[in-house]
Protein backbone atom coordinates (compact mmCIF):
# COMPACT_ATOMS: atom_id res chain seq x y z
CA UNK A 1 0.00 0.00 0.00
CA UNK A 2 1.21 3.42 -1.28
CA UNK A 3 1.00 5.93 0.98
CA UNK A 4 0.26 10.22 -0.33
CA UNK A 5 0.98 13.05 0.44
CA UNK A 6 -2.76 15.27 -0.01
CA UNK A 7 -1.84 18.20 1.55
CA UNK A 8 -2.66 20.68 4.57
CA UNK A 9 -6.10 19.48 6.24
CA UNK A 10 -6.51 23.50 6.97
CA UNK A 11 -7.40 23.99 3.09
CA UNK A 12 -9.94 21.78 2.73
CA UNK A 13 -12.93 23.95 4.41
CA UNK A 14 -16.45 22.84 6.02
CA UNK A 15 -18.63 21.65 2.89
CA UNK A 16 -15.17 22.02 0.56
CA UNK A 17 -13.02 19.06 -1.22
CA UNK A 18 -9.64 18.56 -2.74
CA UNK A 19 -9.65 15.75 -5.71
CA UNK A 20 -6.36 14.47 -6.55
CA UNK A 21 -4.44 12.49 -8.62
CA UNK A 22 -2.38 9.57 -6.90
CA UNK A 23 0.19 8.59 -9.72
CA UNK A 24 -2.84 6.96 -11.73
CA UNK A 25 -5.52 6.33 -8.77
CA UNK A 26 -7.69 9.37 -8.08
CA UNK A 27 -9.22 10.24 -4.74
CA UNK A 28 -11.48 13.07 -3.29
CA UNK A 29 -10.88 14.37 -0.39
CA UNK A 30 -13.96 16.09 1.13
CA UNK A 31 -14.82 17.84 4.81
CA UNK A 32 -17.69 17.17 6.27
CA UNK A 33 -19.29 17.87 9.64
CA UNK A 34 -15.70 19.14 11.21
CA UNK A 35 -13.94 15.65 9.88
CA UNK A 36 -12.42 14.28 6.51
CA UNK A 37 -13.78 11.50 4.09
CA UNK A 38 -11.96 9.84 0.97
CA UNK A 39 -13.47 8.60 -1.91
CA UNK A 40 -12.19 7.44 -4.87
CA UNK A 41 -13.24 8.90 -7.72
CA UNK A 42 -14.91 6.44 -9.90
CA UNK A 43 -18.62 5.79 -9.56
CA UNK A 44 -19.65 2.09 -8.88
CA UNK A 45 -22.39 3.36 -11.70
CA UNK A 46 -20.62 3.44 -14.31
CA UNK A 47 -16.70 5.00 -13.15
CA UNK A 48 -17.63 8.21 -13.97
CA UNK A 49 -15.91 11.11 -12.14
CA UNK A 50 -17.89 11.00 -8.82
CA UNK A 51 -16.00 13.27 -6.59
CA UNK A 52 -15.85 16.03 -9.26
CA UNK A 53 -19.68 16.15 -8.96
CA UNK A 54 -21.61 18.70 -7.10
CA UNK A 55 -22.82 18.50 -3.78
CA UNK A 56 -26.63 18.33 -2.53
CA UNK A 57 -28.51 18.16 0.42
CA UNK A 58 -30.74 14.83 0.00
CA UNK A 59 -34.32 15.44 -1.14
CA UNK A 60 -36.76 14.63 1.33
CA UNK A 61 -40.81 15.17 0.41
CA UNK A 62 -42.54 15.35 3.96
CA UNK A 63 -45.85 13.78 4.34
CA UNK A 64 -48.37 15.03 7.51
CA UNK A 65 -50.32 13.37 9.35
CA UNK A 66 -53.05 12.72 7.20
CA UNK A 67 -50.98 11.14 4.01
CA UNK A 68 -50.92 14.08 1.86
CA UNK A 69 -47.71 15.81 0.51
CA UNK A 70 -46.85 19.90 -0.09
CA UNK A 71 -43.57 20.82 -0.27
CA UNK A 72 -40.09 19.10 -1.08
CA UNK A 73 -37.37 19.53 1.45
CA UNK A 74 -33.85 19.66 1.88
CA UNK A 75 -32.18 17.32 4.50
CA UNK A 76 -29.56 19.69 5.14
CA UNK A 77 -27.60 17.02 7.39
CA UNK A 78 -27.41 14.51 4.60
CA UNK A 79 -24.83 16.23 1.87
CA UNK A 80 -25.57 13.75 -1.09
CA UNK A 81 -22.54 13.64 -3.71
CA UNK A 82 -23.76 13.76 -7.36
CA UNK A 83 -22.45 12.07 -10.12
CA UNK A 84 -21.60 14.05 -12.92
CA UNK A 85 -22.15 12.00 -15.60
CA UNK A 86 -25.27 10.42 -14.70
CA UNK A 87 -26.79 11.73 -11.51
CA UNK A 88 -26.30 9.04 -9.10
CA UNK A 89 -26.75 10.64 -5.17
CA UNK A 90 -24.69 9.29 -3.06
CA UNK A 91 -24.46 10.09 0.85
CA UNK A 92 -20.86 12.02 1.61
CA UNK A 93 -20.82 10.20 4.83
CA UNK A 94 -21.25 6.96 4.54
CA UNK A 95 -20.66 6.09 0.25
CA UNK A 96 -24.22 4.77 0.16
CA UNK A 97 -26.05 4.92 -3.03
CA UNK A 98 -29.03 6.41 -2.61
CA UNK A 99 -32.16 3.90 -3.30
CA UNK A 100 -29.80 1.19 -3.94
CA UNK A 101 -27.66 0.44 -0.41
CA UNK A 102 -25.75 -2.39 -2.03
CA UNK A 103 -24.01 0.31 -4.22
CA UNK A 104 -21.50 2.32 -2.48
CA UNK A 105 -18.22 4.24 -3.34
CA UNK A 106 -14.73 3.35 -2.38
CA UNK A 107 -13.34 4.46 0.74
CA UNK A 108 -9.98 5.43 0.66
CA UNK A 109 -7.57 5.58 3.73
CA UNK A 110 -7.10 8.56 5.33
CA UNK A 111 -4.66 9.62 7.92
CA UNK A 112 -3.75 13.18 9.45
CA UNK A 113 -0.83 14.12 11.17
CA UNK A 114 0.67 17.11 11.91
CA UNK A 115 -2.37 19.23 10.04
CA UNK A 116 -1.10 17.62 6.82
CA UNK A 117 -3.64 15.11 5.40
CA UNK A 118 -2.38 11.14 3.80
CA UNK A 119 -4.23 8.62 1.39
CA UNK A 120 -3.21 5.00 1.47
CA UNK A 121 -3.72 3.59 -1.87
CA UNK B 1 18.43 4.40 6.88
CA UNK B 2 16.72 7.47 5.93
CA UNK B 3 12.31 7.01 5.52
CA UNK B 4 11.29 7.01 2.24
CA UNK B 5 9.79 10.32 1.36
CA UNK B 6 6.48 10.18 0.96
CA UNK B 7 4.88 11.12 -2.55
CA UNK B 8 2.83 14.53 -3.33
CA UNK B 9 -1.08 13.57 -4.54
CA UNK B 10 -1.08 16.02 -7.34
CA UNK B 11 -4.83 18.00 -7.09
CA UNK B 12 -6.90 18.08 -10.68
CA UNK B 13 -7.25 20.84 -12.51
CA UNK B 14 -10.91 20.90 -12.51
CA UNK B 15 -12.22 20.57 -8.97
CA UNK B 16 -16.28 20.39 -9.58
CA UNK B 17 -17.54 19.85 -12.95
CA UNK B 18 -19.63 22.20 -14.40
CA UNK B 19 -21.23 24.02 -17.70
CA UNK B 20 -18.04 25.40 -18.90
CA UNK B 21 -15.75 22.10 -18.36
CA UNK B 22 -14.18 20.15 -21.19
CA UNK B 23 -15.47 17.91 -22.62
CA UNK B 24 -12.33 15.54 -22.66
CA UNK B 25 -12.29 16.42 -19.13
CA UNK B 26 -15.98 15.67 -18.39
CA UNK B 27 -15.22 11.82 -20.58
CA UNK B 28 -11.78 11.69 -19.19
CA UNK B 29 -12.87 8.53 -17.49
CA UNK B 30 -14.01 7.32 -20.62
CA UNK B 31 -11.22 7.71 -22.91
CA UNK B 32 -9.16 5.79 -19.93
CA UNK B 33 -11.78 3.32 -20.52
CA UNK B 34 -11.48 2.73 -24.22
CA UNK B 35 -7.83 2.66 -24.01
CA UNK B 36 -8.17 -0.22 -21.18
CA UNK B 37 -10.60 -1.90 -23.28
CA UNK B 38 -8.49 -1.93 -26.55
CA UNK B 39 -11.43 -0.21 -28.56
CA UNK B 40 -8.38 1.36 -30.70
CA UNK B 41 -8.90 -2.09 -32.89
CA UNK B 42 -12.99 -1.90 -32.42
CA UNK B 43 -14.67 -0.49 -34.89
CA UNK B 44 -17.03 1.82 -32.84
CA UNK B 45 -20.06 3.82 -34.63
CA UNK B 46 -22.69 5.49 -32.40
CA UNK B 47 -25.98 5.80 -33.89
CA UNK B 48 -27.90 8.52 -31.52
CA UNK B 49 -25.31 11.58 -30.30
CA UNK B 50 -26.98 14.95 -30.23
CA UNK B 51 -25.93 18.41 -30.67
CA UNK B 52 -28.47 21.70 -29.42
CA UNK B 53 -29.17 23.03 -32.71
CA UNK B 54 -30.76 25.85 -31.03
CA UNK B 55 -27.64 27.62 -30.04
CA UNK B 56 -27.31 27.95 -34.29
CA UNK B 57 -30.07 28.93 -34.65
CA UNK B 58 -29.95 32.56 -35.92
CA UNK B 59 -27.42 30.74 -38.52
CA UNK B 60 -29.85 28.03 -39.42
CA UNK B 61 -32.81 30.26 -40.28
CA UNK B 62 -30.76 31.91 -42.78
CA UNK B 63 -30.76 28.66 -44.73
CA UNK B 64 -35.15 28.87 -44.51
CA UNK B 65 -35.80 28.27 -48.64
CA UNK B 66 -39.00 30.86 -48.42
CA UNK B 67 -37.96 34.34 -48.82
CA UNK B 68 -40.44 35.43 -46.95
CA UNK B 69 -40.12 33.63 -43.69
CA UNK B 70 -36.59 33.91 -44.00
CA UNK B 71 -36.71 37.56 -44.08
CA UNK B 72 -39.05 37.21 -40.93
CA UNK B 73 -36.85 35.13 -38.69
CA UNK B 74 -33.77 36.91 -39.56
CA UNK B 75 -35.39 39.68 -37.96
CA UNK B 76 -36.88 37.63 -34.92
CA UNK B 77 -33.22 36.68 -34.12
CA UNK B 78 -32.00 40.11 -34.71
CA UNK B 79 -34.72 42.17 -33.02
CA UNK B 80 -36.40 39.93 -30.50
CA UNK B 81 -35.39 40.19 -27.25
CA UNK B 82 -36.22 36.71 -24.72
CA UNK B 83 -33.78 34.22 -27.30
CA UNK B 84 -37.10 31.89 -28.44
CA UNK B 85 -35.80 30.23 -31.65
CA UNK B 86 -38.29 31.18 -34.67
CA UNK B 87 -40.84 28.83 -35.37
CA UNK B 88 -40.06 26.43 -32.83
CA UNK B 89 -42.88 24.96 -31.28
CA UNK B 90 -42.06 23.03 -27.79
CA UNK B 91 -42.59 22.48 -23.92
CA UNK B 92 -40.79 25.93 -23.14
CA UNK B 93 -39.25 25.40 -19.46
CA UNK B 94 -40.21 21.59 -18.85
CA UNK B 95 -36.47 21.09 -19.62
CA UNK B 96 -35.46 19.38 -16.19
CA UNK B 97 -33.10 16.66 -17.76
CA UNK B 98 -30.10 17.81 -15.74
CA UNK B 99 -32.14 17.26 -12.57
CA UNK B 100 -31.75 20.65 -11.31
CA UNK B 101 -27.99 21.19 -11.94
CA UNK B 102 -27.09 17.82 -11.08
CA UNK B 103 -25.90 16.61 -14.39
CA UNK B 104 -23.63 19.59 -15.99
CA UNK B 105 -23.36 18.22 -19.27
CA UNK B 106 -26.97 17.93 -20.07
CA UNK B 107 -27.76 21.55 -19.04
CA UNK B 108 -25.22 22.94 -21.41
CA UNK B 109 -21.69 22.23 -23.03
CA UNK B 110 -20.67 25.98 -22.68
CA UNK B 111 -16.93 25.01 -22.80
CA UNK B 112 -14.23 27.57 -24.35
CA UNK B 113 -13.52 26.56 -28.09
CA UNK B 114 -10.35 28.71 -29.42
CA UNK B 115 -10.59 26.75 -32.87
CA UNK B 116 -12.29 29.20 -35.17
CA UNK B 117 -11.14 26.98 -38.43
CA UNK B 118 -14.46 24.39 -38.02
CA UNK B 119 -17.76 25.68 -36.85
CA UNK B 120 -17.80 24.62 -32.42
CA UNK B 121 -20.12 21.99 -33.25
CA UNK B 122 -17.48 20.18 -35.12
CA UNK B 123 -14.66 20.73 -32.20
CA UNK B 124 -17.24 19.48 -29.43
CA UNK B 125 -18.58 16.52 -31.74
CA UNK B 126 -14.89 15.77 -32.43
CA UNK B 127 -14.03 16.20 -28.38
CA UNK B 128 -16.92 13.74 -27.43
CA UNK B 129 -16.28 11.23 -30.17
CA UNK B 130 -12.14 11.05 -28.91
CA UNK B 131 -13.08 11.01 -25.48
CA UNK B 132 -15.58 7.78 -26.25
CA UNK B 133 -13.90 6.21 -28.51
CA UNK B 134 -16.23 6.46 -31.79
CA UNK B 135 -15.31 5.87 -35.05
CA UNK B 136 -18.37 7.59 -36.71
CA UNK B 137 -21.17 9.66 -34.79
CA UNK B 138 -24.68 9.82 -35.73
CA UNK B 139 -25.45 13.61 -34.80
CA UNK B 140 -29.20 14.30 -34.68
CA UNK B 141 -31.10 17.98 -33.53
CA UNK B 142 -32.49 17.98 -29.95
CA UNK B 143 -35.39 20.23 -29.35
CA UNK B 144 -36.60 19.81 -33.01
CA UNK B 145 -37.48 16.00 -31.93
CA UNK B 146 -40.90 17.50 -31.19
CA UNK B 147 -41.27 19.62 -34.54
CA UNK B 148 -43.86 16.57 -35.97
CA UNK B 149 -46.31 18.46 -33.56
CA UNK B 150 -46.03 21.71 -35.21
CA UNK B 151 -49.49 23.50 -35.40
CA UNK B 152 -48.23 24.84 -38.66
CA UNK B 153 -46.90 21.83 -41.07
CA UNK B 154 -45.20 23.92 -43.46
CA UNK B 155 -43.11 25.41 -40.54
CA UNK B 156 -41.94 21.74 -40.26
CA UNK B 157 -40.56 22.02 -43.79
CA UNK B 158 -38.82 24.98 -43.39
CA UNK B 159 -37.43 23.97 -40.61
CA UNK B 160 -36.06 21.12 -41.21
CA UNK B 161 -35.25 21.66 -44.56
CA UNK B 162 -33.32 24.68 -43.00
CA UNK B 163 -31.66 22.43 -40.58
CA UNK B 164 -30.57 19.50 -43.05
CA UNK B 165 -28.50 22.11 -45.36
CA UNK B 166 -27.20 23.86 -41.80
CA UNK B 167 -25.28 21.10 -41.11
CA UNK B 168 -24.33 19.76 -44.23
CA UNK B 169 -22.60 23.12 -44.71
CA UNK B 170 -21.38 23.69 -41.46
CA UNK B 171 -20.42 20.18 -39.90
CA UNK B 172 -21.13 17.18 -42.28
CA UNK B 173 -18.74 18.61 -45.46
CA UNK B 174 -16.55 19.46 -42.65
CA UNK B 175 -15.59 16.10 -41.18
CA UNK B 176 -16.81 12.85 -42.68
CA UNK B 177 -16.61 10.76 -39.31
CA UNK B 178 -19.82 12.90 -38.53
CA UNK B 179 -22.94 11.40 -39.67
CA UNK B 180 -26.70 12.19 -40.07
CA UNK B 181 -29.93 10.34 -40.87
CA UNK B 182 -31.44 14.25 -42.11
CA UNK B 183 -34.91 14.71 -40.91
CA UNK B 184 -38.17 14.07 -42.97
CA UNK B 185 -41.13 16.22 -42.55
CA UNK B 186 -43.76 13.66 -42.26
CA UNK B 187 -46.67 15.89 -41.46
CA UNK B 188 -46.04 16.89 -45.24
CA UNK B 189 -45.34 13.73 -47.08
CA UNK B 190 -44.80 14.97 -50.47
CA UNK B 191 -42.12 17.20 -49.02
CA UNK B 192 -40.27 14.31 -47.25
CA UNK B 193 -40.38 12.77 -50.55
CA UNK B 194 -38.74 15.77 -52.28
CA UNK B 195 -36.15 15.40 -49.37
CA UNK B 196 -35.55 11.80 -49.68
CA UNK B 197 -34.84 12.55 -53.38
CA UNK B 198 -32.80 15.93 -52.53
CA UNK B 199 -30.75 14.63 -49.53
CA UNK B 200 -29.93 11.02 -50.18
CA UNK B 201 -26.32 11.99 -52.38
CA UNK B 202 -25.65 14.75 -49.67
CA UNK B 203 -22.62 14.52 -47.79
CA UNK B 204 -22.85 12.78 -44.65
CA UNK B 205 -26.42 11.41 -45.14
CA UNK B 206 -26.75 7.79 -44.02
CA UNK B 207 -29.97 7.61 -43.72
CA UNK B 208 -33.63 10.03 -42.63
CA UNK B 209 -34.88 10.04 -39.91
CA UNK B 210 -38.66 10.85 -38.76
CA UNK B 211 -39.04 11.89 -35.19
CA UNK B 212 -41.79 9.71 -33.14
CA UNK B 213 -43.09 12.57 -31.27
CA UNK B 214 -46.59 12.90 -33.90
CA UNK B 215 -50.00 11.70 -34.21
CA UNK B 216 -50.00 10.90 -38.00
CA UNK B 217 -49.83 7.31 -38.19
CA UNK B 218 -47.03 6.15 -40.07
CA UNK B 219 -48.75 3.30 -41.65
CA UNK B 220 -51.35 6.17 -43.48
CA UNK B 221 -51.26 5.10 -47.14
CA UNK B 222 -49.47 8.73 -47.87
CA UNK B 223 -46.57 7.73 -46.54
CA UNK B 224 -45.57 4.42 -49.07
CA UNK B 225 -44.02 6.14 -51.58
CA UNK B 226 -41.55 7.01 -49.61
CA UNK B 227 -41.22 3.81 -48.01
CA UNK B 228 -40.65 2.85 -51.49
CA UNK B 229 -38.28 5.39 -52.31
CA UNK B 230 -36.41 4.55 -48.89
CA UNK B 231 -36.62 0.50 -50.01
CA UNK B 232 -35.19 1.55 -53.49
CA UNK B 233 -32.41 3.69 -52.47
CA UNK B 234 -30.87 1.37 -49.19
CA UNK B 235 -31.46 4.18 -46.98
CA UNK B 236 -32.79 3.23 -43.49
CA UNK B 237 -35.64 5.33 -41.85
CA UNK B 238 -34.94 5.84 -37.85
CA UNK B 239 -37.92 6.56 -35.61
CA UNK B 240 -36.68 8.66 -33.12
CA UNK B 241 -38.15 8.88 -29.33
CA UNK B 242 -38.48 11.88 -27.75
CA UNK B 243 -41.30 12.80 -24.61
CA UNK B 244 -43.88 15.13 -24.92
CA UNK B 245 -45.59 16.08 -21.69
CA UNK B 246 -48.82 17.45 -23.23
CA UNK B 247 -49.68 13.88 -24.20
CA UNK B 248 -52.99 12.96 -22.85
CA UNK B 249 -52.19 9.34 -22.16
CA UNK B 250 -48.95 11.10 -19.69
CA UNK B 251 -51.53 13.89 -18.29
CA UNK B 252 -51.66 12.13 -14.87
CA UNK B 253 -47.70 11.83 -14.68
CA UNK B 254 -45.97 14.77 -12.40
CA UNK B 255 -42.80 13.97 -12.00
CA UNK B 256 -40.31 14.40 -14.92
CA UNK B 257 -38.88 11.41 -14.41
CA UNK B 258 -41.80 8.99 -14.82
CA UNK B 259 -43.15 11.43 -18.07
CA UNK B 260 -39.35 10.48 -19.53
CA UNK B 261 -39.57 7.00 -18.69
CA UNK B 262 -42.77 5.94 -20.22
CA UNK B 263 -42.55 9.11 -22.98
CA UNK B 264 -39.74 8.15 -24.55
CA UNK B 265 -40.85 4.38 -25.34
CA UNK B 266 -44.40 5.41 -25.38
CA UNK B 267 -44.24 7.24 -29.19
CA UNK B 268 -42.29 3.98 -30.72
CA UNK B 269 -44.64 1.30 -29.13
CA UNK B 270 -47.18 2.88 -30.58
CA UNK B 271 -45.61 3.55 -33.58
CA UNK B 272 -44.02 -0.21 -33.66
CA UNK B 273 -47.29 -1.38 -32.83
CA UNK B 274 -49.38 -0.09 -36.32
CA UNK B 275 -46.14 -0.72 -38.49
CA UNK B 276 -46.17 -4.52 -37.04
CA UNK B 277 -50.01 -5.02 -37.57
CA UNK B 278 -50.50 -3.25 -41.02
CA UNK B 279 -47.96 -5.56 -42.51
CA UNK B 280 -44.99 -2.15 -43.57
CA UNK B 281 -42.64 -5.24 -43.50
CA UNK B 282 -44.12 -7.29 -45.60
CA UNK B 283 -45.45 -4.49 -48.42
CA UNK B 284 -41.31 -3.38 -47.80
CA UNK B 285 -39.67 -6.07 -46.62
CA UNK B 286 -36.20 -4.65 -47.71
CA UNK B 287 -36.73 -1.26 -45.77
CA UNK B 288 -34.32 -1.06 -42.90
CA UNK B 289 -36.37 0.70 -39.89
CA UNK B 290 -33.91 1.58 -36.85
CA UNK B 291 -36.09 2.33 -33.74
CA UNK B 292 -33.72 5.25 -31.95
CA UNK B 293 -33.27 6.18 -28.06
CA UNK B 294 -36.42 3.95 -26.50
CA UNK B 295 -33.93 1.67 -24.57
CA UNK B 296 -34.23 -2.00 -24.88
CA UNK B 297 -36.53 -3.34 -22.39
CA UNK B 298 -39.83 -2.20 -24.05
CA UNK B 299 -39.02 -4.97 -27.00
CA UNK B 300 -39.93 -8.07 -25.75
CA UNK B 301 -42.99 -6.99 -23.99
CA UNK B 302 -44.17 -5.88 -27.25
CA UNK B 303 -43.36 -8.98 -29.05
CA UNK B 304 -45.23 -11.26 -26.10
CA UNK B 305 -48.26 -8.96 -26.22
CA UNK B 306 -48.41 -8.15 -29.73
CA UNK B 307 -47.91 -12.50 -30.57
CA UNK B 308 -50.62 -13.34 -27.95
CA UNK B 309 -53.12 -10.96 -29.29
CA UNK B 310 -52.08 -11.88 -33.02
CA UNK B 311 -53.17 -15.29 -32.37
CA UNK B 312 -56.14 -14.63 -31.08
CA UNK B 313 -57.41 -12.30 -33.94
CA UNK B 314 -55.39 -12.76 -37.30
CA UNK B 315 -58.06 -11.53 -39.31
CA UNK B 316 -57.31 -8.26 -37.87
CA UNK B 317 -53.91 -8.23 -39.34
CA UNK B 318 -54.64 -10.38 -42.53
CA UNK B 319 -50.83 -9.11 -44.28
CA UNK B 320 -48.53 -11.05 -41.59
CA UNK B 321 -47.59 -14.49 -42.46
CA UNK B 322 -45.86 -14.74 -39.44
CA UNK B 323 -45.53 -13.47 -35.75
CA UNK B 324 -45.04 -9.67 -34.59
CA UNK B 325 -42.19 -10.85 -33.09
CA UNK B 326 -40.55 -11.76 -36.17
CA UNK B 327 -40.90 -9.42 -37.94
CA UNK B 328 -39.54 -7.40 -34.92
CA UNK B 329 -36.66 -9.64 -34.96
CA UNK B 330 -35.46 -9.61 -38.54
CA UNK B 331 -36.94 -6.23 -40.26
CA UNK B 332 -36.04 -3.54 -37.00
CA UNK B 333 -33.02 -2.85 -35.66
CA UNK B 334 -32.96 -1.03 -32.45
CA UNK B 335 -30.21 1.40 -30.77
CA UNK B 336 -29.39 0.06 -27.28
CA UNK B 337 -29.62 3.52 -25.42
CA UNK B 338 -30.79 3.92 -22.70
CA UNK B 339 -29.97 0.08 -21.98
CA UNK B 340 -31.76 -1.12 -18.73
CA UNK B 341 -28.54 -2.96 -16.80
CA UNK B 342 -30.38 -3.07 -13.08
CA UNK B 343 -31.73 -6.92 -13.95
CA UNK B 344 -28.80 -8.24 -15.71
CA UNK B 345 -31.16 -11.56 -16.07
CA UNK B 346 -33.74 -9.44 -18.08
CA UNK B 347 -30.89 -7.77 -20.29
CA UNK B 348 -29.54 -11.05 -21.41
CA UNK B 349 -33.20 -12.35 -22.50
CA UNK B 350 -34.07 -8.94 -23.88
CA UNK B 351 -30.98 -8.79 -26.45
CA UNK B 352 -31.83 -12.61 -27.13
CA UNK B 353 -35.03 -11.89 -28.51
CA UNK B 354 -34.21 -9.00 -30.46
CA UNK B 355 -31.93 -10.67 -32.11
CA UNK B 356 -28.75 -8.12 -30.74
CA UNK B 357 -25.99 -9.91 -32.34
CA UNK B 358 -27.49 -8.51 -35.86
CA UNK B 359 -30.06 -6.41 -34.69
CA UNK B 360 -28.33 -3.99 -32.19
CA UNK B 361 -26.73 -0.91 -32.57
CA UNK B 362 -24.68 0.99 -29.79
CA UNK B 363 -25.72 4.68 -29.30
CA UNK B 364 -24.49 6.46 -26.60
CA UNK B 365 -27.09 9.90 -26.40
CA UNK B 366 -23.94 11.94 -25.60
CA UNK B 367 -24.73 14.79 -24.18
CA UNK B 368 -27.49 13.79 -22.42
CA UNK B 369 -28.24 12.30 -18.52
CA UNK B 370 -28.85 8.97 -19.62
CA UNK B 371 -25.81 8.73 -22.21
CA UNK B 372 -24.09 4.97 -22.33
CA UNK B 373 -20.57 4.09 -23.28
CA UNK B 374 -19.08 1.82 -25.32
CA UNK B 375 -17.81 0.05 -22.41
CA UNK B 376 -21.46 -1.09 -21.23
CA UNK B 377 -21.40 -3.26 -23.97
CA UNK B 378 -17.99 -4.51 -23.85
CA UNK B 379 -18.60 -5.62 -20.32
CA UNK B 380 -21.52 -7.30 -20.91
CA UNK B 381 -20.23 -10.96 -19.26
CA UNK B 382 -23.27 -13.08 -21.40
CA UNK B 383 -22.19 -11.97 -24.90
CA UNK B 384 -19.30 -13.38 -27.47
CA UNK B 385 -17.05 -10.94 -28.82
CA UNK B 386 -18.11 -11.33 -32.35
CA UNK B 387 -21.77 -10.37 -30.81
CA UNK B 388 -19.96 -7.46 -29.14
CA UNK B 389 -18.18 -6.40 -32.31
CA UNK B 390 -21.39 -6.52 -33.89
CA UNK B 391 -23.18 -3.97 -31.77
CA UNK B 392 -20.50 -1.20 -31.18
CA UNK B 393 -20.24 -1.09 -35.08
CA UNK B 394 -20.22 -3.80 -37.42
CA UNK B 395 -24.15 -4.10 -37.52
CA UNK B 396 -23.90 -0.04 -38.31
CA UNK B 397 -21.01 -0.39 -40.98
CA UNK B 398 -23.02 -2.84 -42.67
CA UNK B 399 -26.81 -1.18 -42.53
CA UNK B 400 -25.12 2.13 -43.20
CA UNK B 401 -22.49 0.90 -46.18
CA UNK B 402 -19.69 2.45 -43.58
CA UNK B 403 -15.93 1.21 -43.73
CA UNK B 404 -15.55 -1.47 -41.38
CA UNK B 405 -12.18 -0.43 -40.46
CA UNK B 406 -11.74 1.95 -37.44
CA UNK B 407 -10.20 5.32 -38.55
CA UNK B 408 -9.97 6.45 -34.34
CA UNK B 409 -7.10 6.92 -32.57
CA UNK B 410 -7.33 7.16 -29.08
Amino acid sequence: MQEYCVGPAEAIAEGGRLVVDCDGIEVGVFRLKGALVAWHNVCPHRQGPVCQGRIYARVIEPVAADGTTRLLAYAEDEPHLVCPWHGYEFDLETGRCQGRAAMRLRPARLREDGGVVYVSL
Amino acid sequence: MDAKPIPAARPLPVQEIDVFTDTREVLRHAQQGARKRGFQDWLICDVDAHHVETVNWHEMVRYIEDPVIRHQAMLFHQEKTGGAPYGLNGDAGLKYQDVGGCIPHQAGVREPVDDTSVHRDVTLTRRAMQALGIDYMVLFPTPMLTLGLHPQPEMEVHLSRAYNHWLIDNVLKVDNRIKTLAYLPFNTPREAEAMIGEFADQPGVIGFCVPSVRHKALHHNDYMRCYAMLEELGKPVAFHAAYHWQDPSLATVNRFLGMHALGFAWCNMVHMTNWILNGIPERFPKLKSIWVESGLAWVPFLMQRLDDQYLMRPSEAPQLKRLPSEYMREHCWYTTQPMETVNMKALQVTLEMINAESQLLFASDWPHFDFDLPQEIYDLPFLSEQAKRNILGLNAAKLFGLDPRPVKTL
